[in-house]
């Protein structure tokens, strides 16, 4: 009987079904972060259970990690305490720290594929929402909560009920300053935040299959943001070449046969899934997000909407409370608007090329006046690689802060955020109220769109820059 | 775990969809190893609005929230549960939950009920009519509802999940009956495909 991906993954990782139902999946690699590992550590030690697999787990410092140059522990007084318990907790359980001044330290979901610890075909587990962003590698991953996160450490299996198939189709081809995060957010504009919900989305069609690995990730890394449960690409030949030869991906004769069985690994023909969407690509131009979800989304040329237009009253009363909190009025365009902060970075949008097509559009300009803008690299590799290619300067020279990494404002569990009532344009994964600092207003878009809006102070169409 | 096998008290209308964890546990306030759980819940409505359901005085002493679609939407952040349990609540009658907040629902004892369309808007408008005055009882062994306004009300939930719940089961105790086929799936993989049963440099 024909297959999909994901059960094929799914069924080489079963180890058993407990009494409960619920179906044991091993975890190949489980990746930690110090908001919420510390309170896992303390609870297993206190029922005396190891951690079984320390050599298959990995800790970063990520989430409440000061970006200014020069920091330490104390950068950021809150996250000090945090820091240090991951650090001692993983040393306690001997799991290997990316920690502060690690010349690999960055955001997880950024830095496990760059190091090559996450390989096609593989299931990864993070005890945060994103973690489906390797799923640009076509590994399976699960976010998950800090009780289970104790779990997996104890078992190195996540107990789960199987969850339904998606399959997305996108097809045709992305215009120029079109991206993958344009692509996600229309998606989840299409079938609402809680469309996937209960499912696991496999990207296909030939503008997924376009795709470089780096957007294939920022596309996985927003299936949170729609319900999904995981989300992930087909591995192909663009994903091998770009996992060969990373630290810890499979050398020699390994890699010649992981590389056999990588290219076993995609859905037959015939077959099915519970649910199939399609979106045509073709004319998708920038989008942002007007209100306070992700699924509240333009295109950079659209007008927001009218709730009138809306029957469905929850929807309605939605919209009403969004377009009070963002200072907006139906009908109104969002280019244009004034803009106050900009940030460039996150597990969703802050990987070289992101900062590469950010340089193009800053490339000879400067942020226009009393907008502060800011640039936070996904992992201190990406940070390197980018100032070895000139990029800071590039960012620098223009007039934007440019940080040591981290998930910085993405939730502001550094201290990193905008002040009430600051319009922020963002690359980020989630415009909730108050979420960038209390009463801020938060566009979602990509990093081609944010540089744009910083240069022109503005809202920004970045096709329509230099052109005025 | 904290088994579940019932819980009475007064039933706190909190009628939007897609609620998300930034609502529930805001970051701010998890600006320490061991926050105020108890604050913490809800705490920015709290702080900023007058009219939030939780600041009415009738519903000073929460046991059950009742909400809409997709609730716990957003981060993982299992302080979103946490906080719910220090204030009380153990129930959370919705009309559907977001996966992973389900998910640390059940890890912690909190019951996640989901009713259909005309269960929930029958429910909803008596928990609104009691407004506070009167508690529920949300029974997990009969599967039912009742309080003031109306008849019981039933909900399905999975077995699995119900016995868990009930005997307040260990959930890794649980998993390592498996031990023996967890060491046999790691031999087996070592064997055939080696590089996910190692992660070291090379």
């Amino acid at each position: 009987m024909p297959e999909t991906l994901f059960e094929k993954i799914w069924d080489a990782h079963l180890v058993a079904q407990r009494a409960d139902g619920r179906e044991l999946i091993y975890i190949d690699r489980h990746v930690l972060h110090e908001l919420h590992a510390p309170h896992a550590f303390e609870t297993l030690e206190k029922q005396h259970r190891p951690v079984r697999r320390p050599d298959l787990t990995f800790s970063m410092q990520d989430h409440t990690v000061a970006t200014m140059p020069g920091r330490d522990d104390h950068t950021n007084p809150s996250g000090a305490a945090f820091v240090k318990a991951m650090r001692e907790g993983s040393r306690r359980n001997g799991i290997k720290v990316f920690d502060l001044g690690d010349p690999e330290q960055g955001i997880s979901h950024v830095v496990a594929p760059e190091l090559g610890m996450v390989l096609p075909g593989a299931t990864h587990a993070v005890p945060d929402s994103h973690a489906s962003t390797v799923g640009g590698l076509g590994a399976l991953a699960f976010g998950c909560g800090t009780t289970e996160l104790g779990h997996i450490l104890a078992t190195q299996v996540i107990a789960i009920k199987r969850p339904k198939k998606m399959l997305i189709r996108l097809e045709g081809r992305l215009a120029p300053h079109v991206t993958a995060k344009d692509v996600a957010l229309r998606i989840i504009a299409d079938i609402g935040l809680s469309g996937a919900r209960g499912h696991v989305v496999e990207y296909a069609g030939n503008a997924a299959r376009a795709m470089p690995i780096e957007q294939r990730m920022t596309l996985c890394n927003l299936n949170v943001e729609m319900g999904g449960r995981s989300g992930f690409v087909a591995p192909d030949d663009a994903a091998f070449q770009w996992i060969a030869g990373r630290p810890y991906a499979p050398k020699g004769a390994m890699w010649d046969c992981a590389l056999a069985l990588w290219r076993t690994l995609k859905t037959d023909d015939g077959a099915e899934f519970d649910r199939e969407i399609v979106l045509n690509c073709t004319g998708l131009e920038p989008q942002i997000t007007w209100g306070t979800d992700p699924s509240q989304v333009l295109g950079i040329s659209g007008r927001v909407p009218d709730p009138r237009g809306t029957s469905d009253q929850s929807k309605r009363a939605a919209m009403e409370s969004a377009l009070s909190y963002m200072g907006l009025q139906p009908g109104m365009g969002l280019a244009g608007l004034p803009v106050n902060r900009v940030f460039i970075g996150s597990c969703t949008n802050a990987r070289l090329p992101d900062l590469q097509t950010a340089a193009d559009v800053v490339r000879g300009r400067r942020v226009a006046e009393g907008v502060v803008a800011m640039v936070v690299p996904g992992s201190s590799t990406v940070k390197r690689e980018a100032e070895a290619a000139g990029l800071d300067r590039v960012f620098r020279d223009a007039g934007f802060f440019w940080g040591e990494s981290g998930c910085s404002m993405c939730a502001g569990g550094n201290g990193d955020r905008g002040e009430p009532g600051e319009r922020i344009v963002s690359t980020t994964n989630r415009n909730f109220e108050n979420r960038q600092g209390p009463k801020t207003r938060t566009h979602l878009v990509s990093p081609a769109t944010a540089a744009a809006s910083a240069i022109a102070g503005r809202i920004a169409d970045v096709r329509q820059l230099g052109k005025a | 775990m904290q088994p579940f096998r019932s819980h009475t008290g007064v039933a706190v209308p909190l009628l939007k969809d897609d609620i998300n964890t930034d609502q529930v546990a805001p970051v701010q306030a998890m600006r320490d190893l061991k926050p105020d759980y108890k604050k913490l819940l809800f705490m920015r409505a709290r702080a900023e609005d007058p009219d939030f359901v939780l600041n009415q005085p009738q519903f000073g002493n929460p046991g059950i929230l009742v909400t809409g679609q997709n609730f716990g939407a957003g981060s993982s952040r299992e302080a979103a549960v946490w906080g719910m349990l220090a204030n009380n609540i153990r129930v959370i009658v919705a009309r559907s939950f977001a996966d992973i907040y389900r998910e640390n629902c059940l890890q912690n004892g909190l019951l996640p009920v989901v009713l259909g369309a005309p269960d929930a808007d029958a429910f909803i408008a008596r928990v609104v009519a009691a407004n506070g005055s009167a508690p529920f009882t949300v029974d997990l062994e009969t599967q039912t509802i009742n309080g003031p306004g109306g008849p019981d009300i039933a909900f399905d939930f999975p077995a699995a999940d119900r016995m868990r719940l009930l005997e307040g089961l260990d959930d890794i105790g649980m998993t390592l009956k498996h031990t023996d086929e967890i060491v046999s799936w790691e031999k087996r993989m070592a064997a055939n495909q080696p590089w996910l049963q190692t992660a070291s440099r090379s």
